[in-house]
């Protein structure tokens, strides 16, 4: 499934070779993240994010598995308990808010993973399967988000539990009795809180599968690269270790060292101090909002305010949903043969166009319920689905792309190399 | 086809040691930057390590005040010190008397009954509640309870015999029944811990 240039893992100790022979674990990592697995050279820092993902999905495991040695999932005690954790656990405080930040850090690193993905096409064939896969833990990502937001059991998580599950109650017809059998009730409570509680557990597992897939999809191929122009010959790679293995690591520094500092310095400035209050039923806060890596999606739920056919309430679940099920059919939506964004003239200007669509509904997400943000978000909201649902199928018809380079060695050192296939000439993906 | 491309020229900044070895500035940044990868993991195991030790709440529960002064000779009460049972005897002189007509240096683990208790107050056998063998609770504390052979605490679990001092004499347990630290406040008021 490399490529066949690929440099092939030789134990010479006489335990490895052994258990080369037993338990080949060393050659599949070798192969994977080691000297054995070449990789574009001309990779820049976007393409940092997918092992930062993967550092921050282990950074949460760890610490909620360790927050979960200390919480009480049960209504009673639930918010005392994560407030135990904050003045009586050893470290419990640190803990606590790496794993809150660390959510936060986590979708930020996904959101540009996911842009980095939009921009340079790299859904598209031959890897819409890690695409597919990649929304699929978006999807999850988000569910567990939620979820977890819950636990502490404070005001907000109370409301935020309310309000979600309230969006299964626009289904037609099943809505009500969903969202009661979701809630185990009739309002959150001690039911709502355990199951939260299991599920919050269970899915990072489930996307840790999802994100084995999604490498395992990933390394079929290879990874794409700022070019968008497929691996041609053993130019045109180096091997991930010890190359990228170095990039990668710097780049986990970096981000290491924002992290820290909000995790010590800034701990609860992403947070809503309204949720320092133990929930309460019969009081709703005043300005409800979820976290801020929900706001553009909670932007287009509030857009809709007007029944038309059918109810304003299920006209915004519905829209929500489709904005990230719509990335789904994005391989399809998208014909432009060309992948890189550099190479495509009109399509950049668009890309930018919804970078700042999305920003825009970012904002107003955030921003209460009244005008001019209910207009924006309208506006923005019809602005996300025409890109998606008009302006990428018309644009990849009608645009002229800029000349490719003939491969990834001309794109990093210029025409004078060598090489073996005429200039001009498209190679085939590599298989 | 082009195998490898771009140079690697010897970079001017490296030297060269008393046995001929080449060093480049590289090598250095390298070893650092493992270096602290390293010392940063390690650090990280601290807290997550530590996050396991008792917790403030835990620790604040670790003194037991008690007012013993209901306590008749011959009986004994179970109070709860660290969220284990401690017991607190007032002894009969004929229970004292049959701690120390045993010499010390015969037991398993020698000791008298003045160095389990506090000077003047030899009747005040205060220990833990907690066999030193696998950590049942010994019966004998109660009323009617089987106190085993030497007439002190007698372990169900697994059969070890403690004198009336609290010692061990017979059975698995390795040590005696250990003495918290404790004084009294006042001729009726224990503080254990």
């Amino acid at each position: 499934m490399s490529f066949p240039w690929a440099r092939h893992y030789e134990p010479k100790a006489p335990l490895m070779r052994y258990l080369d022979e037993k338990l080949p674990l060393p050659r599949f990592v070798y192969n994977a993240v080691g000297a054995g697995y070449p990789v574009p050279r001309n990779l820049s820092y976007f393409w940092n994010f997918g092992v930062l993902a993967g550092f921050c999905l282990m950074l949460q495991i760890v610490t909620g598995v360790i927050l979960a040695m200390h919480y009480s999932a049960n209504a009673l005690v639930a918010f005392n308990s994560v407030e135990h954790i904050m003045r009586d656990v050893n470290w419990g405080w640190m803990l606590r808010y790496a794993h809150a930040n660390g959510a936060s850090f986590f979708f930020a690193v996904i959101y540009i993973h996911i842009f980095r993905g939009l921009f340079y096409g790299s859904y598209k064939p031959p890897r819409e399967m890690i695409w597919l896969l990649g929304v699929v833990i978006f999807l999850l990502m988000m569910a567990t988000a939620f979820m977890g937001y819950v636990l502490p059991w404070g005001q907000m998580s109370f409301w935020g539990a309310k309000v979600i599950t309230g969006l299964f109650g626009a289904i037609p017809l099943v809505g009500e009795p969903l969202q009661i059998w979701l809630l185990g009730g009739y309002a959150p409570d001690n039911a709502a809180l355990n199951r939260f509680y299991s599920l919050h557990f269970l899915l990072p597992f489930v996307i840790a599968g999802c994100v084995i897939l999604h490498i395992w999809a990933l390394h079929i191929p290879g990874s794409s690269n700022p070019t968008g122009v497929e691996v041609k010959d053993e130019s045109d790679t180096v091997p991930f270790h010890p190359y990228y293995t170095a990039k990668d690591g710097f780049g986990l520094g970096v981000f290491l060292l924002i992290y820290c500092a909000v995790v010590f310095f800034l701990p609860n400035t992403l947070g809503h101090p309204d949720n320092y209050i133990p929930a309460n039923p019969l009081s709703t806060p005043a300005h409800i909002v979820p976290e801020w890596y929900f706001w553009p999606f909670y932007a287009i739920l509030r857009a809709f305010t007007a029944d038309f056919l059918l109810p304003a309430k299920l006209w915004g679940v519905l829209a929500m949903f489709s904005a990230i099920l719509c990335w789904f059919f994005l391989p399809w939506l998208d014909r432009s043969p060309v992948r890189s964004g550099h190479h495509r003239p009109m399509f950049k200007w668009f890309f930018v166009a919804l970078v700042v669509d999305m920003l825009v509904l970012f904002y107003c997400g955030g921003a209460p319920a009244e005008e001019p943000y209910v207009m924006i978000s309208q506006l923005a909201t019809a602005y996300y689905f025409l890109h998606f649902l008009v302006i990428l199928p018309i644009v990849s018809l009608i645009e002229r792309p800029t000349p490719l380079p003939y491969s990834i060695t001309e794109a990093v050192l210029g025409e004078q190399v060598e090489s073996g296939l005429e200039k001009g000439e498209y190679a085939q993906p590599a298989v | 086809m082009v195998s490898t491309s771009g140079t690697a020229e010897i970079d001017a900044t490296s030297a060269t040691d008393d046995f001929g070895r080449d060093y480049r500035r590289r090598d250095f940044i390298n070893i650092a930057a493992v270096s602290a990868a390293g010392v940063g993991g390690v650090a990280v195991l601290v807290p997550l390590i530590s996050q396991m030790a008792p917790s403030k709440d835990v620790l604040a529960e670790s003194t037991t005040e008690l007012d013993v002064g209901a306590i008749q000779p011959g009986q004994a009460i179970k109070a709860v010190f660290r969220k284990q049972p401690v017991f607190i005897r007032n002894l009969t002189p004929q229970e004292i008397a049959a701690a120390d007509a045993v010499p010390a240096a015969s037991l398993r683990d020698p000791q008298t009954l003045e160095e389990r208790t506090k000077e003047g107050r030899t009747n005040w056998l205060i220990t833990m509640g907690v066999c030193t063998h696998l950590g049942c609770v010994p019966l004998g504390a109660g009323e009617g309870e089987n106190r085993g052979e030497f007439g002190g605490y007698f372990c169900p679990c697994h059969g070890s015999s403690y004198d009336t001092a609290g010692r061990i004499r017979k059975g698995p347990a390795p040590t005696n029944l250990v003495v918290p630290d404790y004084e009294f406040t006042s001729d009726t008021t224990v503080l254990i811990g």
